[in-house]
């Protein structure tokens, strides 16, 4: 069964109206990792926030369901959404640079939710944060606990933040583009320890980019978005092979070519962007007429 | 790097040296001026009125900085002005910082309808004129310590509450926040241990510009004999009673002008002092 299943989940602005989500479904099994891929602003992140209930202030879910475990989070009271979320969910953020607290120490910033979630004393949380920085091969783990974030570069803090994610052990991972801010070389070390750690705990993870190359490197499936309308939900293998969807083939041959550095971008061609603009204007109509 | 940052370390350090050292005189004035102060500061002598500072001719021994018109000693009633100028700043400014900066907090991080409405608030409140309005204040209140001390509260509460909005509106936008709160933290929580640290700093700096400007508005309310009693020596007195005479007797009012500047520049610069070395950031 799944664990996280997103049923035909709408999300607008507040007030504008203005579409973001448009009855998107998917769903994550125990240990499965699903990219998330589309465009800027096909509303990708917009889905890990809503799972995770961090929706920006001016974004509403206006339908469907997120069942986490079997229960709905949207039909839940706040409190108990959190603690469910809380309990069985972490954040793998986007920036190292703002996702850690700058006046905090490291300590704290691990242990505080193996403290709040598993019930842990101070001193058991500190040595298994103490572990976890190993695990994550950062060297000499007792010093880098006692330092605040702006000791530590980039690379290092993005560490520090899977070892947190990890801590307590969560169900689901959402991890939001986790390897965009960093530089290239670290990206593939960063993308290497996320598919370690995952394999090593077993957790199920809702991977966020917009970037092919990191998909085919660590996902088991993937789900495709234009608009916040799912273009292609398939396995990575036939993905690759082949993709169904003539949106998803465009965005496949966009990707640039490592291998062939002197071959020219390809664009996503224009017929392909109207055909997909047609079928997201057929869900609003879909919507609207209930 | 190394450098520009070590340059900075030594230059926060001198103004937190002479800014603290400044301000711990003038404490130690504040609590010693019953046994240190050569005059009763009270004590009029129309004998000794007018009396220049020891190291100029015509002086009296003993009146160190002079007398004024009413041989009153100026040295004696700066020291006793000091427990006036510090208690007003330490009680009206620590209670505007709390006041302002949990409003500030509140509104910029839960926004919604709190900050609306708070936010509404310090516009309608910063559309009042602050002289007119804290002189219509000691007049309603009537004129004493605890009088200056609530207008200034009520004046200035804003400039705490719209600085620290602003920036924990931008703490709050960080990527930490969200993790504590998937983490399922509580908001209130949420705001105290992650939010607060961080605004901190910028409290501090705003604190002690707000200790200064409490200083120059109780000379202020002084110089307009809306204070404390007039025979009580105070600053903003003394300078007000030195402007009438200054041609006789510059002494009047040059020493507590300069002790006035000197004290709240020592306030503003004692805040950057400690936000360049504690800020983590920073630092």
């Amino acid at each position: 069964m799944s664990f996280l299943r997103v049923n035909g989940l709408s999300a607008r602005l507040k007030g504008a109206g203005h579409p973001i989500l448009r009855g998107v479904s998917l769903s994550v099994a125990a240990g499965e990792v699903r990219g998330l891929v589309g465009e800027s602003g096909a509303g990708k992140s917009m889905i890990g926030k809503a799972v995770l209930g961090i929706l920006p202030k001016a974004v509403e879910v206006s339908g469907g369901e997120i069942l986490l475990g079997g229960v709905d989070l949207l039909r839940l009271p706040p409190k108990e959404r959190r603690a469910r979320i809380g309990a069985t969910c972490a954040l793998i953020p986007q920036d190292p640079l703002t996702a850690l607290n700058p006046s905090r120490r490291i300590a704290p910033q691990i242990t505080d939710r193996l403290v709040d979630i598993l019930g842990w004393d101070r001193g058991r949380a500190l040595a298994r944060a103490e572990e976890l920085l190993a695990e994550v091969h950062i060297p000499d783990p007792a010093r880098v606990l006692r330092a605040y974030p702006h000791e530590l570069s980039g690379g290092m803090r993005q560490r520090i933040l899977i070892a947190s994610a990890f801590a307590a052990e969560p169900k689901l991972i959402v991890a939001d583009e986790p390897t965009t801010a960093l530089d290239v070389t670290v990206q593939k070390q960063v993308l290497k320890l996320i598919a370690e750690m995952q394999a090593r705990h077993g957790t199920a993870l809702l991977f966020v980019t917009h970037d092919l190359g990191v998909v085919s490197k660590v996902c088991d499936s993937l789900t495709v978005l234009y608009g916040g309308l799912v273009v292609e939900d398939t396995d990575v293998r036939s993905f690759f092979a082949g993709p169904a969807h003539a949106y998803s083939r465009a965005l496949l041959a966009a990707t640039p070519k490592y291998t062939d550095p002197q071959a020219s971008l390809t664009p996503v061609p224009d017929a392909v962007i109207r055909d997909v603009q047609a079928e997201v204007a057929a869900a609003d109509r879909r919507a609207r007429h209930g | 790097m190394a450098d520009a940052r070590g340059m900075v370390k030594r230059k926060a350090g001198l103004k937190l040296w002479l800014s603290g050292g400044w301000l711990a005189l003038v404490v130690l004035a504040a609590l010693l001026a019953p046994w240190i102060a050569p005059q009763d500061p009270l004590a009029q002598d129309l004998f000794l009125g007018r009396m220049p500072p020891a190291w100029v001719s015509g002086a009296e021994p003993g009146y160190w900085l002079g007398t004024d018109s009413l041989g009153r000693d100026v040295l004696s009633r700066i020291l006793h002005g000091a427990r006036i100028a510090l208690t007003v700043a330490l009680v009206a400014g620590g209670i505007t910082c709390l006041i302002g900066a949990a409003l500030g907090l509140l509104a910029g991080f839960l926004r919604g309808w709190v900050d609306l409405a708070i936010s509404r608030l310090i516009d309608i409140w910063m559309a009042f004129p602050p002289v007119l309005f804290s002189i219509l204040l000691i007049a309603v209140l009537g004129p004493g310590l605890s009088s200056i001390v609530i207008a200034i509260v009520v004046i200035d509460w804003t400039r705490f509450a719209r600085v620290v909005r602003a920036e924990a509106m931008a703490q709050g936008a960080m990527d930490y926040v969200a993790s504590a709160q998937v983490a399922g933290r509580g908001r209130l929580s949420t705001m105290v241990t992650e939010i607060l640290p961080n605004v901190l700093p910028t409290i501090v700096v705003l604190l002690t510009l707000e200790m200064g400007i409490a200083v120059i508005v109780e000379a202020i309310l002084s110089f307009v004999n809306l204070s404390i009693s007039t025979d009580d020596p105070t600053w903003g007195g003394m300078i007000a009673e030195g402007r009438t005479s200054v041609h006789q007797a510059w002494w009047v009012l040059v020493f507590p002008l300069v002790t006035l500047f000197l004290t709240v520049l020592a306030f503003s610069q004692l805040g950057e002092g400690l936000k360049d070395r504690f800020d983590p950031v920073l630092r």
